[in-house]
Formats: C-alpha cells, sequence, structure tokens
C-alpha cells in the first residue's frame, strides 16, 4: 500500500475496509454473539519512559500480552491470532539526531528497526520476544486505537481467520511538552498541518470550538461539565491499573476543575488526557471456545465505524474521506455523525437505546463525551440533554452511569480503558466501579465522535 | 501575528499563488457542485477526482464559533498568547470553513455571527501570503 510504512519489514498487513461496518442498513452484524472477549492484560503505567529495558513500550507490551494470556487461561501455544496498533507514539516522536540506545536494543531479540520495541511495535518484534506463542497464523495492524484492532480482530475472529486473538494496543511517552518541537518549531509548514498550524494549535482547538457552539446552541455553559469530569476523576481512581490510582492518587474537586488553567477556551487542563505509557491487551476468541476459558465470556454484539474512518490512510482500500467540507467539523457535522453512529451501533446489534445499562464512549477530550451519548441516547437523552444528565446522579451507583470507567480522563490516555471497563462490568470484576445496576449491555468506543469505531458487548450470546 | 509560512506542494499551489494575488479561490467540484476547503485530491462528496476546479470567491464570511488558545504547540503562536481563533463561514457555502485570529478583536470578545472580509498577510520566512479576515459588521 501506498505510503504506508513497512512496520518491522514483516510484511503483517493492514486492515482493509472490508472488515469495517461504517455505513448504515447493514442490518444485524453477522458475527453478534459470536465472538467473546475474554482475557484482559495491563502492564504498569508511568507519565514516561525512564531508559530502561524494563519499562520500554515492548516489555510492556510482552507483560500485558502474558497476563491476557493468563487471564483467559489458555496456553500460549493455543493462541492463533495477533491484532495490534504498531504506532506507539502519545505525540512524541523520536528525535531524529537522538542516538538509539543499543544496550536497550539488544536486551530484546530486536528487528531490522531499532525502535522496534521502544517507539513502536511490529508484530515480528513481539513473535521474535514471545516464543512461547509457536502457533500465530494472524497478523494484522489496525493503526491508531485499541477500538480500531478490536473491531478489526472481532471481524477476523467472526469471519474464521483466528480463533483465539490477542489484541494488544501500547504507548510510549518520551521526556518534553506534548508535540513541542519538530515541525511545529519552525518558521515554515509543509504538508496537512498548514491548514491549521497558521492559526490554531493545541489538539483539543477543534473539540473546544465545537464545544462552544453546542452551548451557545442549547445554552450550556462549561461549568455544567464540573460533574461528569469530578466523576470520572474518581472512577479513575477506583481502576487500579490506571495512571491516577498508581501515580497520583488525589481525587479531583469541583473547585479543582473550575479553576483549572484554559488550554484552549472553553477547553481547561482537565478536559483534556494526560499522555502516559502503558500497554494493554485483550483475549478474544470464538464464543465456542471461549465457554471453556477461565473468565466469564463477554460476548461481542456489534462492531461498527464512522463512514470517514479515523485512521482512513492506513486501511488497505479505503480513500480518506473528511468529516465535513471545511478545515474543521463543526458541531453540525458530529452531531451528525454521531446520530449516524449511534444507529448503527444499535442496528449492528439489535438492540434499542433503552438495552444499554452502562455507556463507555470515548472521553479524551472531555467535552466531546457528550456527542457520542446523546448520539446514542443514553438515558434517554436528546440533542443538548448530555450536560442536564451530568447534574443528576451519573455515578456507578445511580440508574445511569456515565463513564464508569472514568476513561481516559479518569486514568490517562490509553484509549483502553473504556473497554477494560466494559468487559470487567459484565464479568462481574470491575471492583469498587462496579455498577449497582445489573451490567447486561454496555457500549464503548472512538476515539474522535467524527471518526471512530464503536463496540456493544453483552453478557449473553443471544 | 507571525504565523509559520505555508510551503505550497503540486495540490495546493493554486491556493497560495491566488493569495499572493489578493484573490480568495476555492476547490469545486464540476460534477456535484460542492465545494471543499482544504484541496484535496479527489471531491469528498462524491469522490470524482477529475472535475475539480478553482472557484474565486467573494471572500467575506461570517463568523461561526471561536475559542481562545492559551498553549499552542505552535512555537511562532506562543508570545502573542492568549489569542482569538475563530472559526469563518464562507458566504458562499456555510460548510466550506477557514481559521482567523480576527486582528483587532478583542480577547474573547468575538462577534459571533458577524460578517467578515478576507484580506492577505505576508508571512516572514518566505514572504507566502495567507488568508485572514477583518470584521466588517
Amino acid at each position: 500500500m501506498a505510503d504506508a510504512p513497512a512496520y518491522g519489514g514483516d510484511g503483517t498487513p493492514f486492515s482493509h475496509v472490508s472488515m469495517y461496518r461504517n455505513k448504515e442498513g447493514l442490518g444485524v452484524w453477522e458475527h453478534k454473539g459470536k465472538v467473546a472477549a475474554v482475557g484482559i492484560g495491563h502492564s504498569p503505567t508511568s507519565r514516561r519512559w525512564d531508559g530502561t529495558p524494563e519499562n520500554t513500550v515492548g516489555a510492556w507490551a510482552i507483560l500485558a500480552l502474558r497476563k491476557a494470556i493468563e487471564d483467559a487461561g489458555v496456553r500460549p501455544d493455543q493462541v492463533d491470532g495477533l491484532v495490534l496498533d504498531p504506532q506507539t507514539t502519545t505525540g512524541a516522536h523520536w528525535p531524529a539526531e537522538r542516538p538509539v540506545p543499543m544496550d536497550v536494543v539488544n536486551a530484546f531479540n530486536p528487528s531490522k528497526d531499532p525502535l522496534d520495541g521502544i517507539a513502536k511495535l511490529s508484530a515480528s518484534w513481539i513473535l521474535k520476544n514471545m516464543p512461547e506463542l509457536t502457533n500465530v497464523k494472524f497478523t494484522m495492524y489496525a493503526m491508531g486505537c485499541m477500538t480500531n484492532a478490536l473491531v478489526v480482530a472481532a471481524q477476523a475472529v467472526g469471519d474464521g481467520r483466528t480463533n483465539t486473538c490477542l489484541v494488544l494496543k501500547g504507548w510510549h511517552n518520551l521526556d518534553g511538552r506534548y508535540y513541542q518541537g519538530g515541525a511545529n518549531a519552525q518558521d515554515t509548514i509543509a504538508g496537512g498541518a498548514k491548514w491549521t498550524n497558521l492559526w490554531a494549535g493545541p489538539a483539543c482547538f477543534t473539540t473546544a470550538t465545537q464545544f462552544q457552539a453546542y452551548c451557545k446552541k442549547y445554552g450550556k455553559s462549561h461549568d455544567m461539565m464540573a460533574p461528569y469530569v469530578v466523576e470520572s476523576k474518581k472512577n479513575g481512581l477506583n481502576f487500579p491499573e490506571g495512571f491516577f490510582a498508581q501515580n497520583r492518587p488525589e481525587p479531583l474537586t469541583v473547585e479543582d476543575y473550575l479553576s483549572a488553567r484554559w488550554v484552549a477556551k472553553p477547553a481547561n487542563l482537565y478536559d483534556n488526557d494526560i499522555p502516559i505509557m502503558c500497554s494493554s491487551a485483550f483475549l478474544l476468541a470464538s464464543a465456542e471456545r471461549a465457554k471453556d476459558m477461565k473468565q466469564k465470556p463477554v460476548y461481542i454484539w456489534n462492531q461498527c465505524s464512522t463512514d470517514a474512518l479515523y485512521y482512513g490512510p492506513q486501511v488497505e482500500g479505503y480513500s480518506p474521506k473528511r468529516a465535513g467540507r471545511g478545515i474543521i467539523s463543526t458541531l453540525e457535522d458530529v452531531e451528525a455523525i454521531t446520530d449516524s453512529t449511534g444507529r448503527k451501533m444499535l442496528e449492528g446489534a439489535g438492540i434499542t437505546s433503552k438495552d444499554i445499562s452502562f455507556e463507555n464512549m470515548y472521553d479524551g477530550f472531555s467535552l466531546f463525551h457528550q456527542f457520542h451519548i446523546e448520539g446514542l441516547g443514553y438515558a434517554g437523552i436528546k440533542r443538548g440533554e448530555a450536560l442536564d444528565l451530568y447534574q443528576t446522579d451519573i455515578s456507578n451507583d445511580g440508574p445511569h452511569p456515565v463513564s464508569p470507567s472514568g476513561g481516559n480522563i479518569g486514568s490517562g490516555r490509553t484509549r483502553v480503558w473504556q473497554h477494560t471497563d466494559s468487559i470487567q462490568q459484565i464479568q462481574g470484576r470491575a471492583g469498587a466501579r462496579q455498577i449497582k445496576k445489573k451490567a447486561e449491555i454496555g457500549v464503548s468506543g472512538g476515539p474522535m465522535p467524527d471518526g471512530g469505531n464503536f463496540l456493544v458487548w453483552s453478557a449473553t450470546p443471544s | 501575528m507571525p504565523k509559520q509560512s505555508p510551503i505550497p506542494d503540486a495540490m495546493d499551489k493554486p491556493f497560495w499563488d491566488a493569495c499572493n494575488e489578493g484573490r480568495l479561490v476555492i476547490q469545486n467540484c464540476k460534477a456535484c457542485n460542492l465545494m471543499q476547503h482544504p484541496p484535496q485530491r479527489d471531491c469528498n462528496s462524491c469522490g470524482s477526482g477529475a472535475n475539480l476546479e478553482w472557484k474565486q470567491v467573494s471572500g467575506r464570511g461570517k463568523i461561526y464559533t471561536y475559542g481562545v488558545v492559551y498553549d499552542s504547540p505552535v512555537a511562532l503562536l506562543q508570545a502573542d498568547q492568549p489569542y482569538n481563533v475563530a472559526i469563518i463561514q464562507l458566504a458562499e457555502d456555510h460548510e466550506v470553513n477557514m481559521l482567523s485570529h480576527l486582528p483587532g478583536v478583542p480577547l474573547d470578545e468575538v462577534p459571533v455571527g458577524a460578517t467578515v472580509q478576507v484580506i492577505f498577510e505576508p508571512t516572514q520566512a518566505t514572504g507566502q501570503k495567507v488568508p485572514e479576515w477583518k470584521v466588517v459588521s
């Protein structure tokens, strides 16, 4: 495929557009209830790489994969598939002039690329460094997000291309400020960034403007976000695998939120997620295979995507498509797209919004979470009503838990907590985050409201 | 405000050349008669690759919404923080938008809905002119 980087030089294919359900009207997913998530594995978290081999994204990926295998209760030689995102950057790229530490590289079985395992992850690097995975016959790259990797793995399992499949997403974070340096430090700008770099800047800017338009349209205010962000931070502190629970276990108050510094007003510091290091893995299997595993299977009832795939350029057979016709996706664009996503999620699962027990839609940035849940009609809300819902009991003890995982806001940027929590809620092992109502059907997905991938999880196969 | 100088490429060179001549041109698809910005290889609406043309527009627009940037990763913009960034909808097609610092508008006092007119500002590194927008009503 043109312009696709060759991660590890191993020939691992990128996901193909035919694996995505990105149109409405496709009916119930043909593999509804026939694919299940069983095992979960997380590495520790840290703010940045400490320079040691033990704390590379690669070492933590191996750790997470082994934990997921153990959690599912399968033998490593029973795993026959691996789907992963080879990109691991949080926005920090390895500087061209910085020597690669060969002692770290040689602490592992390296691939042809010395940064493999340090600032990227190829399938071949994983397989070279996990010799116990002797039976992996299916490997595939799904770019950008665990959500993308999960929908691709779910489709692959459903299609019979793999029966017991590991799904991996790792993140590395290096020294220095987020997105500073590189092209942003130059006097000139080339490529696609020229259309925004001249005026704007921080990643949250687009979302901030959509939120500004949302508040104007529906008569809401940024202050109304406080209960939701505070609750997300609380849920994060109840997530032992997460960054804040492990590293900064201080609660956030409404006053803290309201007095935080602006990044791009109306987005403040706590509306943004913190870049961290972490690797996470899941084990998916056919429902038949999952029945005999150690943990209760959590059945996937639907996988779907937006029409404008967020990582379009690296999906085989897909011509990249923008969300709208301007530089910035507007409120109207994201409302139309999340309406469509909501319909696709429900249609493919064969459910209505009333069937959803809890929602773990993406939140990195907090200011777009409402677009997702309004599109779904979660808790019966319509457009412009999510911030009113936030003023009610949205806790995990309440009737309509909002982001029980705490998401990226509660535990750092992995785009994974939402899926871990959805699986754990349904398995009944979410610990202090366990929702009080019965966790029967949950939804998760993201990243962006105008481009992403989505899943519907269920306690039963049908 | 100082800005990075955009480096034109083969696809967007007509846009930047027009800026240097004081004209605003936008990509338009002759097949579906819809405009798009920034320029793309194919029409984002109908997928046609052979029917894209450059269409000169009036340079009039309207402020759709805005944000105030306090923490930009772009080094050249940091000295002027915080600053306004507005989204401008073109008069010819409100679904086509561009960005502006709205020179002369006080911080966080952006008149949403106001009419704006394009101007062209030279950038420091190469002299390439870039579109900016002034409030006219």
